[in-house]
Formats: structure tokens, C-alpha cells, sequence
């Protein structure tokens, strides 16, 4: 998706000049960019670049100090709720209860988000069909089955956009690319995929990326014109190039 | 000279997960060898025997010729080990954890000084900070240097990128080069296959069981099918497309391409490009592009992986 088609599209994110200071650390530095609905939008970053930050800051976990930023048309500073409604999120590290089953975790979520017994009756149904899972204990499921279950609960009430944080760490490289089967047929659904990932071949899988460094955002654009761009071959050098002067006078995150 | 590593035949339970089911291997003196897998392959419970942490059910294991089991003692004071999760003191100051760990092996700061200084001096300026003020890449640093400092003999390094960003990966791995040259023995787990070719030789572990060791160059060379790259156009609609071709064996998203794996072992390979790319250009795509290409190390993980355990695969094709 190029910029110009961006600039068609409905936006499922838009985010002006937005910033985020702890005293006097600036951790997201005025940060302005569009994500389209229906795209999968990869957000990359050295670590302690600001990404938590500014993730934190679009689904209403944290106010901003400065800026301003929409979510699924809502104000991340005043309608903290209505976001929550309408978007999903899964973290880098596994978000469901080890110890209940697959059904009573997509119980538990489907009555955290709102939805009708029937509604969660229905959609944890075709999810289980989807996904060939047993009703076990999810803590005795294989990681790649976990971190797939935990993105359909993610998706469960049906939410405009999901945001995505590391959510392929430590997967073998077969689930990993069934995973980003999964997150290619959310977006042909409509959904938009907000995503961060240490693999940089993954990048290339998004249509847009950005890659934040120290609070800004140093470059955004779909994979093949950050290379042409860069004149290199692979995000994976665009990444080093760009990280690299702040990862080498790193101090403190 | 008996192997710095070797190890016959491990098997590990925990209750009923088999974390190591019949693994077998051997690391020379001086080499740089590579655990690579997913979580839950297994490389902590491996690496937890080879420190004397915990003791095989079955199979044996010796570290610079002493037994696992037996000898723990002798190990444990010639080894270095960095656990997965950082075993820094966050409330002592970098220094003050480098003299602890000095200190537990009976040595001193500056008799390890020489060994540590390529990686302390980067974090040395800070020498006052506590580790838990330190920033990710710092305190990977720091767990370096203390399990450096008493002068091991072997270096036992779990998951030391985990998490970390691409820069600081690449950095690490340049650090590691930099400890061989000492002449050190390093064993290092990674779940990231790329780093793979940073060993002199690998150990590809899954589900407990190891799928081959070679040198990664080695290892990709054993690809047994022929291997393309398509390129050009929607790809996830092109995936489904390849994968509808009667000869698919697999067809996976690679980086901005998608690698294809045709079933055909003996077949020509040039004739298979020949008839993929009309395949393509007739279904649709006609702006695809399709070269023959050499497998990498990801590409024969994930075929040995098939090969072991299809049925674990689910939705795979």
C-alpha cells in the first residue's frame, strides 16, 4: 500500500504530533502517522526506542502528554472506554489463564467483552473448528496452538483493530508463518493489524512498516520502498542502518 | 582428547512431557556451537544437564571430559553459564555484581579483567549504576561479563537474544566471535534461525528431539527437494495459488518472497521454474517472477520438522 493509497483509505489510526514525556524523557518524541483499514501495519524498533510507549498510548492504557491520536475514530485521551470495545490486543507474552480450558477461556473473555452467551457460544464454535483444538488445559497446549488460540480471543468480540506485540517470540518457524497466515486472513476480513516483531523477515510480510528510533519515527513506508529507498536488500539492513547510531550510544531506556 | 561436549542418548522427563527424548551430540574444544529451536524444544533442560543443574533420566553427558553426574563439582567450577532469564543482582551496582560472581569462584575483577574486556569495557563508564537501572542490551552485557569472569573454560549461553532487538543481536554475535578467538568453547542456544549461521556447528533441536548436526552450511546442502522463490504480485492470494499446484510439497512466506518446495526430487529444475512461472502467469499473476534458489537454515528446519513429526503440524501443507 503506498502512501497515496493510504491517503484514499479510511483511517483506522491517525496520530498527530503525538508524545509522550516522563520528566524530562522524551519517550515518543511528536510522532505523526495514518494506518489504513484493512492494513497490516508493522510498528519496528530497537528496543527502548519507544514502541511500548507509544502502543500504550493508542490503546488507552497511558495519556499523552502532547499530540493527539484517533483510534477506530475515538480520542486515545478522552474515550479510553469506546477504544477498549473496539479494538483487540494480545502481548509479546501469553494473555490467557493457564489453568482454565480452551472453552472456559473464550467464555471468560467473551463475557469480559461484552458479548451474549449465544454470541460466545457461536463464535468460540467456529474458532475451535478453525483452529482444530482440543478442550484441554491451555497450559498443556503447545506454544504455537496458545499463541494462536490467544489471537482469536483477541478477536473475539469482533474489534476493528488488533494490536499485535511480539507475538511470534520464541515460535517454531512453521507456526510462526501460520500465525501470519492467520493475521493475512483477519485483514482480508476488514480487520486492521497494528504489529511489532524482532523478526525482520516478518516485516516484509506487513504492507506499510515504521521504525521508530529514540522517540521518533525515522521511516514509513511499505517494505520495498524503505529498501529502494535505503538502497539495500532486506528491512533487516534498513533496520541496522537506521538503529544502529542509537543503539550504540545507548544509556538507558 | 575427549570432545568438550558430549552427550549419548539424554532423555529428561517431566511428568508426562518428554523435554529430551534420545539426544546425541558432541561440541569440540574451542568451537562455537549453536542449539537452535523454538521454546519448548528443550535447551534449557539441556543446558541445565550440562551445567550439573539437574540430572538425566536416561543417556549420559560429560563437559570437558567430566561426567554430568558424577563430577559436578569439577564442572561447575570451570564452566561459565548465563541463564535465559538475567541472574543479575538489580539492587548491586555493575561493578559490585562483577565482584559477587569473582568472588563466588574465589578469583578477582582483575584476574578475569583480560577474558572480559571486550565486552565490560562497553558497559565499564557505567560502572556505578545498579543493574536494574541498566538498559536490555547493558545487562545482557553485564551477565556476560560475570559469567566470564573466573576464566572459564567452556561458555553455556541460554537464549542470550531472546527479546532483543535486531542491532543488539547482531552485536552480540560480533562479541562472541571476538571470546572464540581466546580460544574459548562457547555453546549457545538461540531461537532465532538466522543466527544459526553464526555457528561453527549447530544442533537443530525440536520437541525434544534433535532434527540434524552439521555445520549450517552443511545442513542446507542436504535439501532434498528442489527449492524456488516466487516473487511478484498479492502473495497472500499467490500462496494459495502455488500451493494448488499438483507437484506443491510446501509453500511457506518468506521475508518478500514465497518459498516453494516442489515433491519432484529427481526432476529438472529449470524445467520446474519453466512450469511454475506458466502456472502463475496463467492463474492470475502475471506479473510473478520464479527463480531456483539454495535452501538456508530456516528452509531445513522447517523440512526436518515435517519430516519428524507431520502429524504435529497442524493446518501445514
Amino acid at each position: 500500500m503506498t502512501a497515496a493509497a493510504v491517503a484514499e483509505k479510511p483511517k483506522a489510526i491517525v496520530a498527530r504530533e503525538l508524545t509522550r514525556k516522563f520528566g524530562e524523557f522524551v519517550a515518543v518524541d511528536h510522532i505523526t502517522f495514518d494506518v489504513a483499514a484493512g492494513e497490516v501495519f508493522g510498528f519496528l524498533g530497537a528496543n527502548g526506542a519507544g514502541k511500548t510507549t507509544a502502543i500504550k498510548m493508542l490503546i488507552g492504557l497511558l495519556a499523552p502528554t502532547g499530540g493527539e491520536a484517533r483510534v477506530a475514530g475515538f480520542d486515545v485521551a478522552t474515550q479510553t472506554e469506546a477504544i477498549r470495545r473496539n479494538i483487540g490486543y494480545m502481548s509479546q507474552r501469553f494473555s490467557l489463564y493457564e489453568d482454565l480450558t480452551v472453552n472456559e477461556n473464550i467464555s471468560l473473555y467473551g463475557g469480559i467483552y461484552g458479548l451474549s452467551d449465544k454470541q460466545i457460544a457461536e463464535r468460540g464454535e467456529r474458532m475451535r473448528k478453525s483452529l482444530d483444538l482440543p478442550n484441554e488445559l491451555v497450559g498443556r497446549l503447545p506454544l504455537g496452538w496458545k499463541q494462536k488460540l490467544a489471537f482469536s480471543v483477541a478477536l473475539l468480540h469482533e474489534p476493528q483493530i488488533v494490536f499485535l506485540d511480539e507475538p511470534t517470540g520464541g515460535v517454531d518457524p512453521i507456526t510462526r508463518r501460520q500465525f501470519w497466515e492467520m493475521i493475512y486472513a483477519a485483514a482480508a476480513r476488514g480487520t486492521t493489524v497494528f504489529v511489532t516483531t524482532h523478526y525482520m523477515d516478518e516485516a516484509e510480510y506487513c504492507d506499510r512498516i515504521s521504525i521508530m528510533v529514540d522517540g521518533r519515527i525515522a521511516a514509513l513506508g511499505t517494505p520495498a520502498e524503505l529498501k529502494q529507498q535505503w538502497n539495500v536488500r532486506s528491512v533487516d539492513d534498513v533496520f541496522v542502518r537506521l538503529a544502529r547510531p542509537a543503539a550504540v550510544e545507548e544509556g538507558k531506556e | 582428547m575427549r570432545p568438550a561436549v558430549e552427550v549419548a542418548s539424554v532423555v529428561k522427563r517431566f511428568d508426562e512431557v518428554t523435554a529430551l527424548n534420545d539426544v546425541s551430540f558432541t561440541a569440540d574444544h574451542g568451537e562455537l556451537f549453536g542449539i537452535v529451536g523454538p521454546d519448548g524444544a528443550g535447551k534449557t533442560t539441556l543446558f541445565r544437564i550440562l551445567t550439573t543443574l539437574i540430572v538425566p533420566d536416561a543417556g549420559s553427558g560429560s563437559v570437558l571430559g567430566l561426567d554430568v553426574v558424577r563430577d559436578l563439582w569439577q564442572i561447575r567450577s570451570r564452566v561459565g553459564y548465563m541463564p535465559g532469564r538475567f541472574s543479575l543482582y538489580p539492587d548491586l551496582s555493575v561493578i559490585e555484581n562483577l565482584e559477587f560472581f569473582a568472588s563466588v569462584f574465589g578469583t578477582t575483577v582483575e584476574k578475569g579483567y583480560e577474558l572480559i574486556a571486550p565486552v565490560y569495557r562497553q558497559i565499564e563508564p557505567f560502572r556505578d549504576r545498579r543493574a536494574d537501572a541498566l538498559s536490555g542490551g547493558m545487562k545482557q552485557k553485564l551477565a556476560l561479563s560475570c559469567a566470564l569472569v573466573h576464566r572459564p573454560d567452556i561458555l553455556f549461553l541460554d537464549e542470550p537474544t531472546t527479546g532483543v532487538d535486531a542491532v543488539s543481536r547482531r552485536e552480540f554475535w560480533d562479541q562472541l566471535a571476538v571470546l572464540k578467538k581466546s580460544g574459548l568453547t562457547i555453546v549457545v542456544s538461540t531461537p532465532y534461525m538466522d543466527e544459526a549461521i553464526r555457528c561453527d556447528r549447530v544442533a537443530l533441536l525440536q520437541a525434544g528431539r534433535i532434527l540434524d548436526v552439521d555445520r549450517p552450511a552443511a545442513i542446507s546442502e542436504r535439501y532434498p527437494l528442489p527449492l524456488l522463490a516466487a516473487t511478484g504480485g498479492d502473495r497472500h492470494r499467490m500462496l494459495a495459488t502455488l500451493r494448488a499446484f499438483p507437484n506443491a510439497h510446501a509453500v511457506f512466506p518468506f521475508g518478500e518472497s514465497l518459498h516453494y518446495t516442489d515433491r519432484r526430487a529427481d526432476a529438472e529444475p529449470n524445467a520446474i521454474v519453466a512450469e511454475l512461472t506458466a502456472y502463475l502467469h496463467q492463474h492470475g499473476h502475471p506479473d510473478a517472477n520464479v527463480r531456483l534458489i539454495a535452501a538456508d537454515i530456516e528452509d531445513s528446519f522447517m523440512h526436518l520438522m515435517m519430516e519428524a513429526a507431520p502429524s504435529d503440524i497442524a493446518g501445514a501443507t
